[in-house]
């Protein structure tokens, strides 16, 4: 192994297992809330400049320059028709909810404060009046830990008006979801947090212009938001020193699956596969030989086979390269005892179950793709009928409003591109493979 | 959408819940969401409330609680919105019941990272209770659903049991839990795994050692 691993000094989420409070007390002795005031007094465009040069891309699966996000936030309000300037909002997506993904639970339940102090710095950077915080409803312990958190800052005066003696007035606002996937996609949040059903809006107007309640508006996800306090204590160059070029910084990876020791760890990016799961899940069940394939960033993402995965560094480009993606840096891993059919056709249902209904080829085609999955699951299909799915898959992606759509095509796409033959496999079994195609006894 | 139950407003539920009204516990409550919103955007808190007339409804039948037409009406009114806008909120959304549940409503996760560590052998132990999906036990203590990813799949598999969260899971294990809480005991939430506290990996951390004992401070390290 020749990876240097991340040290526990660098790790900025020293909390992640809960061994210790989440209280305020025990928050501030770890270093959150330390001088929070100094940092404020930079300026709006020293904070965002210094986020720019950190590299953080955005952790809650698209991968955006979190800086230059910030940066689309307007520096004068706009005018409402009766010549009102508008407030500009923060919001932050804790709808934690692709499968394989549980890093925002950690950071809510056991480090809430560093995501409200987070929240306080990149609400005055993009000169917001406040943030929501939108948890999904499932998270319910999580959402009255943040409560707490939050009732606690507003007590300590670090946050309201005059937010940390900054001079800054800030709000944080907890607003629960109620069990519905497609809010973590940012405009289904807006519509959602105006108390209406989560359906994407058409893009543009974009968020920064026309957002919540028609404010410009920002959607962050809860870590990148939670990690800014310690990026701007320790400067860009330092979180910058970790991963490979232009993928930046430390990162909270899940494991699940097929590991001996599935667990939530901070790792720096570009981690090699191998080392990763050597180091922190004790190996793949059964060794490395019997080690199928990997979903590497959340089951939105395709799979990728075990021989290509090996190597790869975790990373946004070096999974792109591999025609996967890091997506929220969910790992998901298979071994030869799985039943890849079932294991996709199992997220296809999720799709077809979280689908909003707004957009035809999505809420048909999840639900058809499904019901095809189903069939290829025991074979009961005609060869043919791999090349129709992978049609369908390709004419539902890209033409719905939101990446819902896309997200339901990857995995299938991702699963006819690497297993095929187990796929035909499955159909030639069920017909006997001793037989004669039934097309050419027609033709007789 | 085929499977979605029908939605009781007959005049039985009418006769019943006509007259809910909050109590003054959930009034405050209800304030307290309804202020984190600006002035004229109280419909943004129909999502809260609709929580908490759900929970009322739940203390009032020793459930987990549903949400009767006549209570949709009741919040819809209480934050001056058409009652339709309350309704399609509540139909949108997963965790609000449309129908009446069992005491405890437990909602299996069966997405893939759950598939992958067992949780067909969490639902059959379920199965094994007498449960069926979609359906509450005849002594109206279970209701069992299988739910979409929780979110918990470092601990996997797991079932979300009323407000609490019971994880690393397998046919045994769940069918403690299960047991527990019918001979109305309170097990252990989280992780069912002895030894293990959370999410990190079993057996000992590989990471963060200094913060399993004292609350260690690593900025002198810096």
């Amino acid at each position: 192994m020749s990876f240097d691993f991340l040290q526990d000094k660098d790790r900025i989420f020293t909390n992640v297992y809960g061994f210790q409070d989440a209280g305020l007390k025990a928050a501030q002795k770890r270093g959150d809330w330390d001088k929070t005031k100094d940092i404020i007094k930079r300026g709006n465009e020293a904070i965002i400049e210094e986020m720019k040069a950190s590299g953080l891309r955005g952790r809650g699966g698209a991968g955006f320059p979190t800086g230059l996000k910030w940066s689309f936030m307007p520096k004068e309000a706009p005018k409402d028709k009766n010549g009102n300037p508008r407030p500009s909002f923060l919001v932050i997506n804790a709808d934690e909810s692709e499968p394989g993904s549980c890093k925002d639970r950690e950071i809510l339940r056991h480090d809430p404060h560093k995501l409200i102090e987070g929240a306080l710095i990149a609400g005055f950077a993009m000169r917001a009046r406040a943030a929501y915080i939108y948890i999904r409803g499932e998270y319910i312990q999580e959402a009255r830990v943040m409560e707490a958190a939050v009732a606690e800052a507003y007590d300590a005066g670090l946050l309201g008006k005059n937010a940390a003696k900054s001079g800054y007035d800030f709000d944080v606002f907890v607003h629960r979801g109620a069990g519905a996937y497609i809010c973590g996609e940012e405009t289904a949040m807006i519509e959602s947090l105006e108390g209406k059903k989560g359906q994407p809006r058409l893009k543009p107007p974009f968020p920064a212009g026309a957002g919540l309640y028609g404010c410009p508006t920002t959607v962050n996800n809860v870590e990148s938001i939670a990690v800014v306090p310690t990026i701007l204590r320790r400067g860009a160059s330092w979180f910058k020193s970790f991963g490979r070029e232009n993928n930046h910084g430390t990162k909270l990876f899940q494991i699940s699956g097929h590991v001996e020791k599935p667990c939530v760890v901070e790792e720096a990016m570009s981690i090699p596969f191998k080392d990763m799961i050597e180091k922190h899940c004790g190996g793949v069940t059964g060794g490395w030989d019997n080690l199928l394939a990997v979903i590497p960033g959340g089951s939105s993402v395709p799979l990728v086979p075990a021989a290509q995965i090996m190597d790869a560094p975790m990373d946004f480009d070096g999974l792109r390269d591999l025609g996967s993606g890091l997506g929220t840096a969910a790992v998901i891993v298979m071994d030869k005892s799985t039943d890849i059919v079932r294991a996709i056709s199992r997220l296809s249902y999720f799709y077809k179950h979280e689908s909003c209904g707004q957009c035809t080829p999505c809420r048909e085609g999840t639900g058809w793709m499904w019901r095809v999955m189903e069939k290829m699951r025991d074979g009961n299909a005609e060869i043919e009928d791999i090349d129709t799915l992978y049609e369908v898959t390709k004419q539902v992606e890209g033409h719905t409003i939101c990446a819902l759509g896309d997200a339901a095509a990857w995995p299938i796409q991702g699963l006819i591109r690497h297993f095929r033959p187990e796929m035909e496999r499955r159909i030639n079994e069920r017909k006997g493979s001793d037989s004669l195609p039934e097309t050419m006894e027609a033709a007789e | 959408m085929a499977d979605t139950q029908n939605i009781p407003d007959e005049a039985e539920v009418r006769a019943k819940w006509g007259d809910f009204k909050f109590t003054p516990a959930t009034q405050k409550a209800a304030n307290r969401e309804i202020a984190k919103y600006p002035a004229g955007r109280q419909k943004s808190a129909v999502m809260a409330l609709l929580d908490l007339a759900q929970r009322q409804v739940g203390k009032d039948t020793k459930t987990q609680g549903w949400l009767p037409v006549p209570v949709i009406e009741y919040v819809a009114a209480q934050l001056d919105i058409p009652y339709m806008r309350a309704y399609e909120v509540a139909t949108f959304y997963t965790m609000y019941n449309l129908a009446p549940v069992g005491k405890y409503h437990v909602q299996v996760c069966g997405t893939t990272p759950c598939m992958l560590r067992g949780s067909d052998d969490v639902m059959a132990a379920c199965k094994n209770k007498g449960m069926v999906k979609g359906k509450t036990t005849p002594d109206g203590l279970f209701t069992l659903t299988e739910v979409e990813c929780m979110g918990n799949c470092a601990t996997a598999p797991m079932v979300q049991i009323n407000d609490d969260n019971y994880e690393d899971l397998d046919y045994d294990k769940t069918t403690a839990v299960l047991d527990a809480l019918a001979a109305d005991k309170k097990p252990k939430t989280g992780t069912q795994i002895n030894g293990r506290h959370t999410s990190e990996p079993e057996g000992g951390v590989t990471s963060l050692a200094a913060m399993v004992e004292k609350n260690h401070d690593y900025r002198k390290e810096w």
